[in-house]
């Protein structure tokens, strides 16, 4: 279900004048390169390429602008690592970086907290001043065998190391090696120190390697693979969505023996070399993986869609493809019963919707992702921008996006409030921190991260839920009574009463 | 099929439809390689005994669940009690994001502030450059009053020196070399988010009163808050009481609008706060006082040495603090307090009456800041409760004499506990083995509520899972009495909830209590 529109590049360029006119000269030159107005793309395959979204990508934030960006730690601890639920995740270093980290993503699990799972602890090595002054790998060492004592039944631990750590010259290598072999443990040390990198991106390519190198091949593992075998990658099951996906991949025919990582036991990382495909939802925080799986061990890796039902539909179409006939016959009826939730959603929601415009700015992933279902809507995107995406994630955009679209990387608090103004959207999907200030303006908003403490928001079931939010956001009255009626006459909101 | 569009179900419902349940023990049965579930419960019976509880009291290096946060994030709290004041926040970007989440959350407000995005070039070579293009950024394109710089520990641990380096901004022309830049050093590794309130607090008062002749004006009071979370609430009642007294006050650091903007279609980046130059001006005044001691130990000892008196409370909630603080104002003031405030006291010490039969001999357990833990622990004896165990992970000895010194004062103390530096993994065991009716602290502990059954009362920053509790005071008499009407709702619902089965407890479910 395509939806054809074009955005008003006229206006988007404008804007990104205006507020390039604000910096001073050497930033503006910085800044310029990560904004644009997406062109019509080369007319090659039909279809393929809707746009070009030329912006410099991946490179290090101005200082002093506000950017919205994380570090290194966020993407491996925050992002990777924690999700994995059976396994004991130390932020090693200061208290901070765990605390404010601590149970913040929605990564959903099932497990006995505390005991046999430790999702949303905060477990940390609370840095003291003499820590750094004469090193914590002492400290490391008695950590690991105080949680051995406390948590014997964790399946594994990884060291998530802060700032200090990379500086003082702490050696959570030698540490780790040794605390393995004593306890007969995984230990992962991560050298995800906030510093290294640009953005989360690094610390993700980090966590990726520290599986290959410290996870990959270190124990016998033991498992009866099948012809269907695949693991999916890049699912956090935030709000749940990685459940929504299984139930979907299963009814096909498929087997998920691994997902990475959201409610993942490290077994799952261990075996998913076995698998037959790894199917990518995140292709920017696990592509690297993927990469090396398929060079080591032959397992192919695809990159699917899950947010919407025209990318769900051509998803799972591709994957049945990839295993032939008994799967793709089996695809076809999973299609088709879900089709009439599919109908009655739209029929629902797209009238309340129809024609309202929508702005994102979110991580790595979801600005090209979510695009789809939003037009399955009848929405229309005007804006989309990354915090830390990569040129190649910039090409995939353009299979996304309409000639016109205002392309914004790492922007900055200053750029998205003006972009904001000046478009003026139905919607804005971004984080917390952008949540408050585009809602003062009288807009309506939704947090693109966590799903506003709803979700799931992939598969059938997931799609389902993102309608009904959306709609709630914006058919809300409370849009309505910003203006004090003693002042103006004018009413910006337009509530819908729910169904 | 469980979902359709009539009745869309979330994941609350949506997971506990049999399909999903079917899916997920598959899951587990076949892919997780699970504990066997007599091992898990094993050790979970195990973590609820005593024999547990000493190991985990005996820990020395590992900590679990802190109550407490680093120190920039205390520097970027104090800062946006300040007029038009942006927070930069020199090292990694990461922390920032951290720091504005995590007020965000809280508040459900905006919280602003800004990084020198150090990466590792600058870890080789310093992060002055960083600074000198930051600061200029910041001031072209904020529009701030003034610009509050504190340190990640990133900065620290490689040394930069933020004087001289926002000197070398200046000269550079970053900003005007009028403009006012105050900073402070705020090393994560050393104490906590109440530590980089006071560094913060009192990195803006030498910026301002450095050098300054101090002429003073008798009578006239400045009011230092400390970190606190029902800042919001508690600021404003604690003005409309000194107005109510008719006092010359400053509030120095005051986030309460900054942290509480209207929705009427403007986004305000800055509002309200203490105004520069009342900060200015507030080097006369008389006294400093501050309402949270461990939040101000660094700024009460430079106020008394510029000639300040000074005079430090811990939270005034409760009664009898209220009292101290409202008699100590008066002194300093010489001003009475006035019959209505006497009513108010009368108000909430009625209320106090009317339920005491059903606070009278409860246990507490109560975590957070040493301040609040203190007022809570003293306002829970006034009422006839026991506060059981009472811990603070960022409280020092000092602290815990403090505690030691108030159960000692009442028979309602005789048998509490003091747990300076522990984290909410030991309050689990605490809990477990010494159990208590009701837990006070933040939305960390619904954790600690889940796994041993004591009901939370949410009082303490943060708060993530209810809305708005920040909006109303708990400081004063008004705040006294919603704290009181909080605990007594909890003890209510439970007891309903307790009751509530038909044909089995028919009998104690009372319509009238």
């Amino acid at each position: 279900m395509s939806l054809e529109y074009e955005n008003d590049g006229a206006l988007h360029a404008k804007l990104i004048e205006e507020v390039l006119s604000q910096y001073p000269d050497k930033s503006a030159k910085r800044r310029k390169k990560h904004l644009s107005v997406a062109k019509s793309g080369d007319d090659g395959e039909e279809g393929e390429v809707l746009s070009e979204c030329d912006v410099k990508s991946n490179i290090k934030s101005v200082p002093g602008v506000m950017t919205i960006r994380g570090c290194a730690y966020a993407g491996s601890k925050g992002v990777v690592w924690g999700p994995v639920k059976d396994m004991v995740h130390i932020s090693h270093g200061p208290v901070g970086c765990g605390q404010y980290s601590w149970s913040q993503r929605r990564n959903y699990y099932v497990g006995t907290t505390g005991i046999d799972t430790f999702g949303t602890m905060q477990f940390t090595s609370d840095f003291q001043e003499k820590d750094i002054v004469f090193g914590g790998d002492k400290k490391l060492e008695q950590i690991i065998d105080e949680i051995e004592e406390l948590f014997p039944l964790n399946n594994g631990i990884t060291v998530q190391s802060e700032c200090p750590i990379g500086l003082i010259g702490d050696d959570t290598e030698a540490v780790s090696r040794n605390k393995a072999k004593e306890h007969k443990k995984t230990v992962v040390p991560v050298r995800c120190e906030g510093f290294r990198g640009v953005s989360q991106s690094l610390g993700h390519h980090i966590a990726n390697d520290s599986i290959r190198d410290w996870v990959f091949e270190k124990k016998d593992v033991e498992f009866d693979t099948g012809p269907y075998d695949v693991n999916v990658i890049g699912d956090y099951n935030i709000g749940g969505d990685a459940w929504a996906s299984r139930i979907l991949l299963e009814e096909v025919g498929l087997r998920v023996v691994g997902n990475w990582s959201g409610d993942a036991t490290l077994a799952e990382i261990e075996r998913a070399p076995k698998a037959k495909l790894n199917l990518i939802h995140c292709y920017r925080s696990m592509n690297y993986i993927c990469r090396h799986m398929e060079e080591k061990y032959g397992v192919a890796w695809m990159e699917y869609n899950f947010f919407g039902p025209s990318q769900i539909e051509t998803s799972l179409r591709k994957i049945a493809k990839h295993f032939g006939p008994e799967i793709e016959e089996k695809t076809e009826k999973v299609i088709a019963k879900y089709r009439p939730l599919v109908d009655a959603v739209i029929a629902k929601y797209r009238p309340r919707l129809e024609g309202n415009t929508v702005m994102l700015y979110v991580g790595g992933l979801r600005p090209r992702h979510v695009i789809t279902a939003y037009e399955d809507l009848g929405m229309v995107i005007v804006g989309t921008g990354y915090e830390f995406a990569h040129n190649d994630d910039y090409q995939r955009t353009g299979h996304y996006v309409k000639n016109g679209t205002l392309i914004y990387d790492d922007v900055t608090g200053y750029e998205l409030e003006k972009f904001i103004e000046g478009v003026r959207p139905n919607l804005v999907g971004s984080g917390i921190k952008e949540k408050y200030p585009v809602q003062k303006m009288g807009i309506p908003f939704r947090q693109m991260h966590s799903w506003d403490y709803s979700g799931p928001y992939h598969g059938y079931d997931g799609f389902a839920i993102f309608a009904r939010d959306v709609d709630l956001a914006i058919n809300n009255p409370v849009w309505g009574l910003y203006q004090a009626p003693w002042k103006t006459s004018s009413s910006r909101g337009r509530a819908i009463a729910a169904e | 099929m469980p979902q359709s569009a009539e009745k869309v179900l979330d994941h609350a419902p949506l997971f506990r439809e049999p399909e999903y349940r079917q899916m997920l023990a598959e899951k587990k049965l076949n892919f997780e390689c699970p504990h066997p579930d007599q091992i898990v419960t094993d050790q979970r019976e195990f973590t609820q005994t005593w024999e547990y509880r000493e190991k985990n009291l005996a820990r020395e290096a590992l900590v679990v669940n802190p109550a407490k946060a680093c120190q920039p994030l205390g520097a970027v709290f104090a800062a946006a009690g300040f007029e038009r004041t942006m927070s930069f926040v020199h090292g990694s970007q990461g922390c920032v994001a951290y720091y504005r989440s995590h007020l965000s959350r809280h508040f459900k407000e905006p919280a602003s502030a800004v990084s020198s995005s150090m990466t590792e070039d600058a870890a080789v070579f310093g992060g002055l450059k960083n600074m000198v293009d930051g600061l200029a950024n910041t001031y072209q394109l904020y529009d701030p009053k003034m610009i509050a710089v504190s340190t990640t520990c990133m900065a620290e641990v490689i040394g930069d020196d933020l004087h001289s380096f926002i000197q070398n901004a200046k000269d550079e022309n970053s900003v005007p070399a009028e403009f006012d830049v105050p900073f402070a050093h705020t090393p994560a590794f050393v104490g906590s988010h109440v530590d980089g309130y006071d560094g913060m607090v009192k990195g803006i008062l030498e910026h301002f009163w450095k050098g300054q002749e101090r002429t003073e004006a008798g009578g006239t009071i400045n009011v230092i808050p400390g970190f606190d979370g029902f800042c919001v609430g508690n600021n404003r009642e604690l003005k409309r009481l000194l107005d109510l007294m008719g006092v010359s006050y400053t509030f120095i650091q005051d986030a309460s609008d900054q942290f509480d903007t209207p929705s009427d279609g403007e986004y305000r980046m800055y509002d309200g706060g203490t105004k520069i130059e009342d900060v200015k001006e507030a080097l006369n005044a008389e006294a400093t006082l501050s309402l949270q001691y461990y939040n101000t130990r660094k700024t009460l000892e430079y106020c008394e040495q510029v000639g300040q008196a000074t005079a430090s409370f811990h939270y005034p909630l409760g009664i009898q603090a209220t009292d101290e603080f409202l008699m100590k104002v008066s002194a300093l003031c010489g001003k009475e307090i006035p019959e209505a405030i006497r009513l108010e006291r009368g108000r909430m010490v009625d209320a106090m009456a009317d339920s005491q039969s059903w606070l009278h001999g409860k246990k507490y357990a109560i975590y957070g800041d040493p301040d609040f833990v203190y007022a809570m622990a003293r306002f829970v004896m006034e009422t006839g409760g026991e506060p059981t165990h009472c811990l603070a992970t960022n409280g020092n000895s000092a602290w815990e004499a403090e505690m030691k010194q108030l159960f000692a004062s009442s028979p309602f103390g005789k048998d509490a506990q003091v747990w300076a530096g522990k984290d909410l993994w030991a309050m689990r065991s605490l809990l477990f083995t010494e159990p208590v009716d009701l837990l006070i602290g933040n939305s960390y502990g619904k954790y600690l509520e889940r796994d041993t059954g004591t009901p939370l009362i949410r009082l303490m920053f943060p708060i993530f899972d209810r809305h708005h509790h920040h909006r109303f005071a708990i400081m004063g008499y008004q705040g006294g009495l919603r704290v009181l009407t909080t605990i007594l709702d909890k003890i209510f619902d439970k007891l309903d909830r307790e009751t509530g089965e038909t044909g089995v407890t028919d009998y104690s479910y009372d319509l009238t209590r």
